[in-house]
């Protein structure tokens, strides 16, 4: 799985980072996420997938083989 | 300015915990309907938006619906949609690029690590309800004392109002937000509220604390105006105060009447993240985002929505749609969380979730702490639910332990 974040996009809710908080960060200067891992262990798959389907803003998107879930 | 016989708006209609029938008779229909919201009594026909997945979409795209357009459509004949002056900083009401300008120079103000840095702070607010509680004996109202006094305080921390000034700020603000006075009255305290603000942010700009106004002033002084910075304070009052009371004072109430669930969550702290993000979903307390003004003509749940249009999004209806989880009229505390819309969605997300899930977690868990014998100290019909208010609450909840 691939992580993509779009900086633009992000309303700074931290949610990300909350749930996550191995593979997403919150920058203390604009308050936006910041990607720590953008190839996550496969481990964490189902966590960044919730992650992505929670954030407010849309900012979160996956590819790559288990980015759809089974 | 609602007056206290006028029917109650359709959409904040409830049952207990539950969206009222006549809403859901009109989630049924579709996820898009058009309605009147307040029928009989002059309001005017929009669109409201029931289905989880359409919300997102309303919510989700500033360029087709715009909430700055309000102004435009509604006052353009009169000041050529100029921003009346009361609206200056409140963010909810600014489209892009004015909204992102402003929202960028929030959002680190409002980062998780940000908020608890408040953490002792509301920890110690809390702690001073429950002795309040203790103190007022059997039986305790619990909204009065607990779930309508704790985020005024916060807000003030959160502002960096001093301590000895917080009665009076509050007491201004209340008096001000009161939709239930006489328009004279509210003039004359919001006036009054007005200069205590101005006067802290004069007091800011000449000596910034390592609070929210003083950061903003040190790191962005000169691209807020004073009047900005006043009306970002009173953003922050009207989000804050009914929609935590409303929260804390509800959730109180679905703990105390599922002993089971309440159970699973004090015996473990761990399970408290979950269970906060439940509530959330199934409480719902803020009964819309603001409104939205379609841009331009756009189909949106089959039906098609013309420039101009008014869209109203309701996110009770929203968050129990059974496209979002199973069971949605269940409250499980131990869900998986679902990607509610009790904080909106898009651009306009609230700024401060991150606090109101701290303050929440903080509050929930000191109350079950203190008294682990707490229940109602009535039959729970006669709760008394608050109905007219921008979020929905109880207005009394007496309680024993
Ligand atoms: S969940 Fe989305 S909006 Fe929130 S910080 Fe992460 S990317 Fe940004």
């Amino acid at each position: 799985m691939e992580v993509h974040v779009d900086r633009g996009r992000c309303a700074g809710s931290g949610l990300c980072m909350s749930y996550v908080p191995a593979v997403f960060d919150q920058s203390d200067d604009d308050g936006k996420v910041l990607l720590k891992a953008a190839r996550p262990a496969s481990g964490a798959a189902a966590a960044v997938r919730g992650a992505a389907a929670r954030c407010p803003a849309g900012a979160i998107t996956l590819s790559g083989g288990d980015a759809r879930g089974r | 300015m609602p007056h206290e016989s006028a029917p109650v708006p359709l959409h904040t209609r409830r049952t207990h915990f539950d969206p009222a029938d006549d809403l859901r008779r009109l989630a049924a229909d579709g996820p898009v309907t058009r309605v009147s919201l307040a029928p009989g009594a002059g309001g005017e026909p929009l669109w409201l938006v029931t289905g989880h997945e359409e919300v997102r979409r309303v919510l989700g795209d500033h360029t087709r619906f715009s909430t700055r357009r309000r102004f435009g459509s509604r006052r353009a004949a009169e000041d050529d949609g100029e921003r009346p002056d009361e609206g200056v900083g409140l963010l909810m009401d600014y489209d892009p690029p004015e909204h992102t300008r402003l929202r960028k120079m929030l959002t680190p103000e409002f980062t998780v690590r940000r908020m608890r840095r408040l953490q002792p702070r509301i920890e110690a607010i809390v702690a001073e309800r429950l002795d309040a509680v203790e103190r007022a004996g059997h039986p305790a109202d619990l909204a009065e004392l607990f779930a309508s006094a704790i985020p005024g305080p916060v807000l003030c921390e959160l502002i960096g109002v001093p301590r000895d000034d917080r009665d009076d700020f509050l007491r201004r603000c209340h008096a001000h937000l009161a939709t239930g006075r006489g328009r004279q009255e509210r003039t004359a305290a919001g006036s009054a509220f007005t200069r205590y603000l101005a006067a802290l942010v004069a007091r800011q700009r000449k000596n910034p604390d390592d609070g929210f106004l003083g950061m903003l002033v040190r790191d962005h002084g000169s691209e807020f105006t004073d009047k900005e910075l006043r009306g970002i304070c009173v953003l922050l009052m009207l989000a804050g105060l009914d929609n935590i009371s409303g929260m804390l004072g509800l959730g109180a109430l679905a703990l105390l009447e599922n002993p089971d669930q309440l159970a699973l969550v004090r015996d473990d702290p761990a399970a408290l993240d979950r269970a906060v993000e439940e509530l959330l979903r199934y409480l719902s307390v803020p009964h819309a985002p603001t409104p939205r003004t379609a841009v331009e003509d756009t189909t949106l749940g089959g039906r098609l929505i013309r420039a101009g249009d008014t869209v109203v999004c309701s996110i009770p209806l929203a968050n129990r749609d059974p496209h979002l989880t199973a069971e949605p009229d269940r409250l499980d505390l131990a869900r998986d969380p679902v990607p509610h819309v009790a904080f909106g969605h898009g651009i306009h997300h609230c700024i401060g979730a991150a606090l109101a899930r701290m303050e929440l977690r903080i509050a929930y868990t000191a109350l079950l702490r203190r008294f682990p014998g707490l229940r109602l100290a009535v039959p729970v019909q006669d709760v008394a639910f608050r109905v007219r208010s921008t979020a929905y609450g109880v207005e009394r909840l007496p309680v024993t332990w």
